[in-house]
């Protein structure tokens, strides 16, 4: 299987995230044959494409948008989640600093079909040069007249608000990223109603991912088939598969759905040169683990699904022998429990417990009870918790312990950690001691 | 107008059912109930911590985990794949629920959920205030584990944080339900506390600007009250003001929010409650007294859900202590040799009743009983008045009183029945505030008008009243700004739907069904303002209501405690109406309209009445509070019938106990016109003011059936066999005195009571003092210009009898050329210093800062010590 650039295309052009550079690449043609277009057949052809959404969840693009309840008169809202901040995953932010014009021009055409005159990006906030980016980027489509007021002469109006987060992982959360952006708390909702009864401001909302919505401009443009014959039969199309950690080249490959690690790492150079495969995440730390075993499985929804993991957001964070498996799932827990938002128990305190019992398992203090406890944390959280967070969570302790139960073991038979954390090191690396790590993750401000 | 009959449009027509299974059983019930309500309507109970009844689901705790099914569309009913959580999930047709008794799933996620709770709690059970009637306490016993699996450590927090000067945060008992937060955004609509922070150090707490960052909030939620105590900042970054912050102590599952008064006082099982009425205001709110070995120690919110709900003020749940002062009267009190000693009952009762048939003699007896009887007593009163002592020289109105109200009161209010309730307020599509700032004056309907404008009917409130106070911006009301004393020209120029374009406001919006006009007692003060605000219910078709202040005032109208009224609506100057009430109570009914209380003390002066008989009265309540003492001390005799010594006390010639609310039995009838029945909460052997009336009466030869609660009762019930149909007491308008020439340097008093002021009923609870609103006096911007006066400015406001200094707060949108003032607050007592009313003009001046001369207001205020 080959490669097939159709977001990641431009990317090596002097000044790829102008707007003269991507409508050079033929940019902006979908806007154009789109406004031409009804917009019930624009959700129609997404709906044909097959386009499921790229942040995680792969629920049908076209359906969602569809979910609308017919126009009232007042306001709708597309929100684009670009709170890209879970471990491991790292698509949307290249995308948006390399191309940021396929947004938005996938923000303009979706905003025509659903009848938006105002559509958000909510970007995360840590990544400045991201959001300064896209500011000017809806600047240049702005005044290239893509944006704006009577847009390409159509009478389609549609301002674009890039709105900068304040950094927290919860905020990736549909429900949870409104809230800010309406200026609260970041926390989940209750759903139902869900947004597209009663989203932003309570009015009708569509939220979607950066990748999700930059792959409608292509499929306008060439059409729902040609978006479709590409992947496997119910994943269907591109997507971005980002390689990270013991690989030789590590980086965004854009491939149809349902390659396998095995294709992607021959692209990349292999692992690590001289170490081999130890553990994989098919989608960013959320998705239960993998291993060499599961080099062939292809990486569509379904075959990751059936396996025993999710695709996730194609994070394929990828490990060599020289990881502890213990410290990696402990690092892991750390960002759970940092951003738990703390709006429900399970989430709250299981990972404020959990984050406890790993660094006690790392430091060699563990107990033979833990390995139980663990698992017995684990099954009280999952499916318990206010969102997916919860979930999420507790994927990496459940598979690894699953996967390497022997090697938690010798953890707390050994009295300690039997690897050293600087062989696994990309970098001259000499590990902190840790002391008296028991109580690193206790009290309040133990973490900060 | 108050309708007569008792209305049942409050109840919710039958729902459509929906029928599913809960462990088994097939239950049915309306649509829409959550599964959690569903399962206590089958008797089953499922553990929960932040699920209220009251309160938005929040489906935070995850406590209340079921197992649940539900059939897809080919009707094949399928579990769920997560356990869900039954506070947020409705009942669907042919769902099936498992608890945690039919399902294993349900039981190990509940009881994970509550090890997860426990394991950073401090289980300071033992030293806990809630520590024996704590729902974490209780489920973990009934839904958790019986070990903890935690050898980790735990999440602590310095201990507590005082958010005011009466409600203390422990932060680490507190298990985020967040009831507290909800409460204050979602009922009192004064947010005070919010999350902060997030993951495990998520707590409770005060606004703090690092963690928030908000600073410098936008006050959007009206002018700014500060509190007289030490309090924390409010979500918005101003000081915590909040008269319903007592609510989220009693909601808290666990021991997080506490009482300072309470705070480590008492165990709940030494407890013992009893269910009785507040006597603060006229709404008549459940409340639960506990008490231990004859000391009350607390007060809670009853449950009553055509009242008050689940809620009261902070003034009817921490303000008791005043019932057990150290100036209580316990034995009568006869003058001898110009001082009060001790005397027996028999001897005062003697004394007393030879010196009122002496002072009939002499004139007749004026009769001041106070606004705070119960029904019984109001009735006994009434009766004392006309049977033994043949006199309708009664009045009891401790204020600010016209005639023009007096014949309202008669017409539209005595003898309705039930008219607009609660419920009615919660459900009208437009409620006009006249003379009431429901929040400060009547606490609880404050809270359903609030309910109202977040409800399906989304009330919209007007108010009358010379500025928008922190109370309407929080219902979103639309201020209608009126000087006091022009009250009658809005209500006119509505009637006659003149009203100003822009004001939101017209016949129209009153005429909708279910409007609701609320008058308060504060319209005596506004000659003319009653008659009209009768004429706009006519012109429209809105209901009406009077909501005095005074607990025993809606009763007192009832019994007749009004110069020209007897029980029942009906005028004394009807024939047949003093003949009915002559049959019901024996004897004779005097025919002759009496004086009322200005009268009487006028009368007092100039010798016209021989002598007086006061019940509960401060004397610094009325209008001329020095007048009132000259009339009493130059009264020929004065019998006082007391709890409290008080400044009548001081110049009464017997004195005689009566019963505080806590060790009697009685009855109020709330402003609604429901009677609110009560028993003894302690044993005592204080007599009620009917019993000492009876005997009294008994002395003078007269018997008025008022020995026991149940003679009172059927006493009562005499006059009330036939509800009077003759012609009422007709609304002479008064003339409107048009706005007074204003001379420069002066303007126009606004003023009404605040809720937590130094009224008596609030003495010897200082956490609670410490929450009342510092007084300032509220001017316009352009006001405030004229007189040379900026924002916090100390400014004087003064009379020919004395000053008052406060600060000044410019407040937007305010009426211009009025100065508004709290009217019993400490250090600002315009009564007792100013000797004005709303609608007088004074004098209004910087305050001159190198004059040390003491102000006047504590010089001139000298019944504030003697009520301690």
């Amino acid at each position: 299987m080959t490669l097939t650039p159709v977001l990641t295309d431009t990317w090596d052009k002097d000044h790829s995230w102008r707007l003269a550079t991507y409508e050079r690449a033929g940019g902006y043609a979908g806007l154009k044959k789109a406004l031409k277009a009804e917009p019930a057949d624009l959700v129609q052809a997404v709906k044909d494409s097959g386009l499921r959404g790229r942040g995680g969840a792969g629920f049908p693009t076209g359906m969602k948008w569809g979910f609308l309840p017919p126009p009232d008169g007042g306001p709708r809202y597309l929100v684009v989640n670009a709170d890209e901040s879970e471990p491991g995953t790292c698509k949307d932010i290249p995308l948006m600093l390399a191309s940021p014009q396929h947004l938005i021009e996938g923000v303009a055409i979706t905003s025509y079909a659903i009848g938006c005159d105002h559509a958000f990006i909510y970007v995360r906030g840590e990544v400045l040069h991201v959001y300064r980016r896209l500011l000017n980027a809806v600047e240049e489509a702005y005044k290239a007249g893509y944006l704006g007021k009577n847009i390409q002469g159509s009478g389609f109006n549609l301002d674009v608000t890039v709105h900068a987060g304040a950094g927290a992982y919860i905020c990736g959360e549909e429900t949870a990223l409104l809230d800010s952006l309406e200026g609260l708390r970041g926390q989940p909702r209750l759903k139902p109603p869900f947004p597209a009864v009663a989203g932003l401001y309570a009015r009708p909302t569509v939220v979607n991912n950066v990748e999700s919505i930059a792959s409608v401009p292509a499929i306008v443009a060439k059409g729902a088939d040609w978006f479709s014959s590409m992947g496997t039969e119910k994943s269907q199309g591109h997507g971005l598969f980002s390689l990270s950690g013991h690989v030789t080249r590590p980086g965004q490959y854009e491939a149809p759905l349902g390659i396998t690690l095995r294709e992607l790492l021959d692209l990349a150079g292999g692992v690590r040169e001289g170490h081999e495969l130890k553990f994989w995440t098919p989608g960013g730390s959320s998705t239960p683990i993998f291993t060499a075993e599961h080099l062939d499985v292809p990486l569509d929804y379904e075959s990751v699904g059936a396996a025993g993991s999710m695709l996730g957001t194609r994070a394929l964070q990828i490990f060599d022998e020289t990881v502890c498996v213990v410290r990696a799932t402990s690092r892991w827990t750390d960002f759970y429990a940092h951003e738990s938002c703390g709006k429900c128990t399970p989430c709250r305190e299981g990972t404020y417990w959990l984050k406890q019992v790993l660094h006690r398992i790392e430091a060699g203090e563990g107990q033979d009870s833990d390995l139980d406890l663990l698992l017995d944390l684990c099954d009280n959280i999952l499916g318990r918790a206010f969102c997916a967070l919860g979930d999420g969570a507790v994927s990496p302790i459940t598979s690894s312990i699953k996967l390497f139960r022997e090697e938690y073991q010798a953890h707390i038979d050994g009295h300690g950690c039997p690897f050293d954390p600087s062989a696994s090191a990309l970098f001259p690396y000499t590990p902190k001691t840790r002391i008296a790590a028991a109580l690193a993750g206790a009290g309040a401000g133990g973490h900060r | 107008m108050t309708v007569t009959t008792n209305n049942p449009k409050t109840e919710a027509v039958p729902a459509d059912l929906v029928t599913f299974t809960i462990d088994g059983t097939e239950v049915s019930v309306p649509k829409g109930t959550l599964i959690i309500r569903a399962a206590e309507q089958a008797g089953i109970q499922i553990p929960r911590f932040c699920d209220h009844p009251l309160l938005a689901p929040a489906g935070a705790c995850r406590q209340c985990l079921v197992e649940v099914s539900m059939p897809d569309r080919e009707g094949n009913v399928r579990p769920m794949p997560k356990p869900q959580a039954s506070c947020t999930m409705t009942v669907a047709p042919g769902m099936i629920v498992k608890t945690q008794h039919t399902s294993a799933v349900a039981d190990k996620a509940q009881q994970g959920v509550m090890e997860l709770l426990l394991m950073n709690h401090p289980l300071d059970c033992p030293v806990c205030d809630k520590g024996g009637e704590c729902p974490l306490q209780n489920q973990a016993m009934s839904n958790g584990r019986t070990d903890t699996r935690f050898v980790d450590v735990k999440r602590t927090f310095p201990k507590p944080i005082a958010l005011s000067t009466q409600i203390l945060l422990d932060r680490e008992r507190c298990v985020l339900c967040q009831r507290c937060t909800r409460f204050s955004e979602e009922i009192a609509g004064d947010a005070f506390i919010a999350l902060q922070d997030r993951g495990a150090h998520q707590q409770i707490g005060r606004f703090d600007e690092d963690v928030l960052g908000f600073a410098g909030a936008e006050s959007s939620t009206g002018p700014v009250d500060r509190p007289v105590g030490e309090a924390t900042t409010d979500t918005s970054g101003r000081p915590f003001s909040s008269y319903y912050s007592g609510n989220t102590v009693q909601i808290c599952p666990v021991g997080a929010l506490t009482g300072a008064g309470y705070r480590f006082r008492s165990r709940p099982f030494d407890l013992v409650s009893t269910e009785s009425i507040a006597e603060h205001d006229s709404c008549g709110s459940a409340i639960r007294i506990d008490h231990r070995r004859g000391q009350v120690l607390r007060r809670l919110s009853g449950e009553d859900p055509v009242v008050n709900e689940e809620w009261i003020t902070d003034k009817d749940r921490f303000a008791f202590t005043w019932q057990t002062a150290t100036d209580r009267i316990t034995t009568p009190l006869v003058r001898e040799g110009g001082t009060l000693r001790p005397a027996s009952w028999v001897e005062a009762l003697e004394i007393a009743a030879a010196g009122l048939a002496k002072a009939r003699q002499a004139g007749g007896v004026g009769v001041l009983p106070g606004g705070r009887l119960t029904v019984e007593d109001a009735f006994a009163w009434s009766r004392f008045a006309r049977t033994a002592l043949g006199t309708n020289d009664v009045d009891q109105r401790a204020r600010v009183h016209s005639a023009e109200e007096a014949a309202f009161l008669a017409h539209v209010v005595a003898g309705s029945g039930v008219g607009v309730t609660f419920g009615d307020l919660e459900q009208a599509p437009a409620v006009l505030l006249v003379g009431l700032e429901a929040e400060e004056e009547a606490g609880i309907t404050f809270l359903r008008l609030r309910k109202g404008t977040q409800g399906p009917a989304k009330t919209k409130v007007f108010s009358i009243a010379p500025y928008a106070t922190r109370g309407l911006t929080r219902l979103d009301g639309t201020l209608l700004p009126a000087a006091p004393g022009t009250e009658a020209e809005w209500l006119t120029s509505l009637t006659t739907s003149l009203a100003p374009e822009g004001s939101g406001i017209d016949t129209g919006a009153l005429a909708q069904p279910g409007a609701v006009i609320l008058v308060g007692e504060r319209l005596a003060g506004s000659p003319g303002a009653y008659a009209a605000a009768l004429g706009l219910a006519e012109a429209t078709g809105a209901r009406l209501a009077w909501i005095p202040r005074r607990a025993g005032e809606r009763g007192g109208v009832e019994a007749g405690l009004l110069p020209e009224l007897l029980p029942g609506g009906r005028p004394v100057a009807d024939a047949a109406a003093r003949a009915q009430i002559a049959e019901a109570w024996g004897g004779e009914v005097p025919g002759t309209p009496g004086r009322d209380t200005t009268g009487i003390l006028a009368a007092l002066v100039d010798g016209a009445l021989g002598g007086a008989i006061i019940g509960g009265v401060e004397l610094a309540d009325l209008p001329d509070p020095a007048a009132a003492r000259a009339a009493l001390d130059a009264a020929g005799f004065v019998v006082s019938l007391e709890v409290r010594a008080s400044e009548v006390t001081e110049r009464a010639d017997v004195v005689l106990p009566v019963a505080p609310p806590v060790e009697r039995a009685g009855s109020y009838w709330n402003w609604e016109g429901r009677v609110r029945s009560f028993g003894a909460a302690l044993e005592s052997s204080a007599l009620p003011d009917h019993r000492v009336l009876h005997v009294l009466a008994q002395h003078l030869g007269v018997d008025l059936q008022a020995a026991s609660p149940t003679e009172a009762h059927l006493s009562i019930a005499m006059t009330q066999r036939g509800a009077w149909d003759g012609d009422r007491l007709r609304v002479q308008r008064g003339v409107p005195t048009g706005p007074p020439s204003i001379r420069p340097g002066q303007a126009v008093l606004a003023t009404w009571r605040l809720q937590l002021d130094v009224g008596r009923g609030q003495d010897g609870e200082q956490f609670l003092a410490g929450t009342a609103k510092l007084p300032v006096a509220r001017l316009s911007a352009a006001t405030a210009a004229a007189f040379g006066v900026a924002d916090g400015d100390e400014v004087t406001v003064s009379t020919q009898r004395g000053a008052i200094g406060v600060p000044a707060v410019v407040t937007d949108g305010m009426v211009d050329g009025v100065v508004w003032l709290p009217l019993n607050s400490a250090g600002c007592r315009v009564h007792e210093t100013l000797g004005a009313a709303a609608g007088d003009l004074v004098t209004v001046a910087p305050h001159v800062s190198d004059t040390q001369v003491t102000p006047v207001t504590r010089t001139s205020d000298n019944s504030e010590g003697k009520a301690l």
